[in-house]
């Protein structure tokens, strides 16, 4: 019986599906992979991986409707790796539903972080009731916070602000995302309320607000939680 | 085109104005010449403008003085009609010279701007062939890395140390990643030469500008001292992170490669009168005169410097800083080294509009 992890990569070329088969599977996964986007739709059908990697210039169809027809169903993590970098293609499959984003070229070890984490938050779907982050504690039941056993005295929307972010632990919330969930759909143009109380939100936890450890920047896309990557 | 369009709407007034101008000094005149001299008075005036306007503006005021001579010269005055069957002759004569007049005058300037787009032709082919030649060197140098590399991973009866196993391997890493920067570059470059590019401002950190570059250059940057100086508070300003992020990562990849082990690197940022004022300077060997004044030159490569390189970096820094409207300065630092300044007007965020904003929700 396998009990490895499934991997689908859904990739056109050779080289990267060899790239990535070979290192998935010397790291405890077991890949397997598709060179086409119909291809790939009916694996994923046959027999849903845990994870699927996605590459957005496929030959018979654009990978954000791939994605997009996968969220239909799927409910696994999907992870994009496309040599397009442009901020709205990544913006477009952040929204569309992929758990992260890897440009080509990228490093072997950074992608084997980004499916941990992403494998961690579709595993993880019991209830938590605390956050813990070296020494920042976030008690969801009572909403609190402390740093280093010091309550944090937080406003409403930083502790929004803050509890969304640290739920999605390592995952990329674009700006837009995260303006939705906090001040409502009427403010996804307000992005200067974010920058505002980012900004707050590291005065009162980051050790150095100027060069951040928990809240960190995605230039152009949105914020990040970090996640104790054991790399 | 909005230069193009006042330079014609300044034409048009002038011609207008001339021949206005000329008309009345000829009235004035009219006891002491003849209203057909006036009449090549007025074709001198419409000549002298062809030669130095377009064709519209020229037909203006070859219709506008033809009426006014008709008006006011010929006799009988202060009518359009005219009696005289030689005046309705010199009349239309009047018009076909000054209309040729016009017609030529734009045919010649259009054969010289033919002649200049030619130059410029050559000109381009001329860049290309620099842009190819250091293309393919720079190229082909980390391909040339990649083949011999793996190749020499790969021969089974070789007997390479582990730990030279891993210095190849990393000199295929670097090599690849040195590929893709050039890849990045030229790109760019395109965006700017093609005109397609579009700023897209939005609110941002100076804190996260200059740490997403600088950490992208961690490795290239660990034997340099950096040191960082935002001014404290610095606002949340707006500009486009994208180009702005690009612009300061080829500055500091630059200061990677120029300048010596060892050498001390600073970033400063400050925000003066809406101008964010951003800062690299280094005390490496600075430059010559004649590099400070070709530094941003496209292609323009350092004679001095023996590493590779396209000579498209600063001029990408130079061209997403002028997207924003911006300035970039070079000058050598003191007492030596090289001193990069970027001027970029941007947007500040009213911090105090939202102080209040955010006390009003304190939850306890």
């Amino acid at each position: 019986m396998d009990l490895k992890t499934n991997i689908l990569i859904i990739d056109d070329e050779g080289q990267i599906r060899k790239l990535l088969e070979i290192t998935l599977n010397s790291n405890d996964y077991h890949a397997q992979s598709a060179s086409t986007a119909r291809e790939g739709i009916t694996m994923a059908v046959v027999h849903p991986p845990e994870l699927i990697i996605l590459d957005l210039g496929l030959p018979d169809e654009d990978g954000q409707v791939v994605l997009r027809k996968l969220r239909e169903w799927y409910l696994g993590a999907i992870i994009i790796l496309s040599v397009r970098s442009s901020e709205e293609d990544i913006v477009k499959a952040l929204d569309n539903g992929a758990n992260d984003y890897l440009t080509k070229p990228f490093r072997t070890g950074e992608l084997l972080a980004r499916i941990r984490t992403a494998l961690r938050q579709t595993q993880n779907v019991t209830q938590i009731q605390k956050l813990e982050f070296e020494n920042l504690v976030i008690d969801l039941t009572s909403r609190t916070v402390t740093l280093d056993n010091e309550p944090l005295k937080l406003t409403a929307t930083e502790y929004s602000l803050l509890t969304l972010l640290a739920k999605n632990d390592g995952r990329v919330l674009t700006h837009q995302y995260i303006l939705r969930s906090i001040w409502g759909p009427g403010y996804t143009q307000q992005s200067q309320y974010l920058r505002v109380f980012v900004g707050q939100l590291r005065k009162k936890i980051e050790p150095n607000p100027n060069n951040p450890k928990f809240i960190l920047t995605e230039s152009g896309i949105g914020y990040r939680f970090c996640t104790k990557i054991d790399d | 085109m909005r230069y193009f369009n006042q330079n014609s709407r300044n034409q048009f007034l002038i011609s207008v104005l001339a021949t206005v101008f000329i008309s009345i000094v000829c009235y004035s005149l009219s006891n002491l010449i003849g209203y057909r001299t006036v009449a090549l008075i007025l074709l001198a005036t419409v000549s002298m403008l062809a030669i130095f306007f377009s064709v519209y503006p020229v037909l203006l005021a070859a219709t506008l003085s033809a009426l006014i001579w008709d008006y006011f010269f010929i006799p009988p005055h202060f009518t359009l009609h005219v009696q005289n069957s030689d005046d309705v002759l010199m009349l239309m004569m009047y018009f076909i010279i000054a209309l040729i007049n016009g017609v030529l005058t734009s045919k010649v300037r259009g054969l010289e701007k033919l002649e200049l787009q030619k130059e410029e032709r050559q000109n381009t082919i001329k860049l290309y062939k620099t842009l190819f030649d250091s293309l393919s060197h720079e190229l082909r140098t980390p391909i040339a890395t990649i083949v011999g590399a793996s190749d020499n991973l790969l021969h089974k009866d070789s007997n390479i140390s582990e730990n030279d196993k891993s210095l190849l391997v990393d000199e295929i890493s670097i090599a690849a990643f040195r590929l893709n920067r050039l890849i990045d570059n030229l790109l760019n470059m395109q965006r700017l030469e093609s005109g397609m590019l579009k700023i897209k401002p939005d609110w941002c950190e100076v804190n996260d500008l200059i740490n997403n570059a600088v950490n992208r250059l961690k490795l290239e940057l660990s034997n340099r001292n950096l040191q960082i100086d935002i001014q404290e508070d610095l606002s949340i300003i707006k500009l486009d992170v994208g180009l702005i992020d690009q612009a300061l990562f080829n500055l500091l990849h630059n200061e990677s490669l120029y300048t010596p082990i060892g050498s001390t690197i600073s970033i400063s940022a400050k925000l003066i009168n809406g101008i964010l004022n951003l800062c690299i300077s280094d005390n490496g060997k600075g430059f010559s005169d004649e590099e400070l004044k070709s530094l941003f030159i496209k292609f323009y490569r350092s004679s001095a410097k023996t590493t590779g390189g396209t000579g498209l970096g600063l001029s990408i820094v130079k061209g997403f800083v002028e997207a924003h409207g911006g300035k970039v300065k070079v000058e050598n630092n003191i007492p030596h080294g090289a001193k990069f300044t970027l001027e970029i007007p941007v947007e500040v965020l009213n911090l105090d509009d939202y102080k209040e904003f955010s006390s009003a929700d304190l939850n306890n």
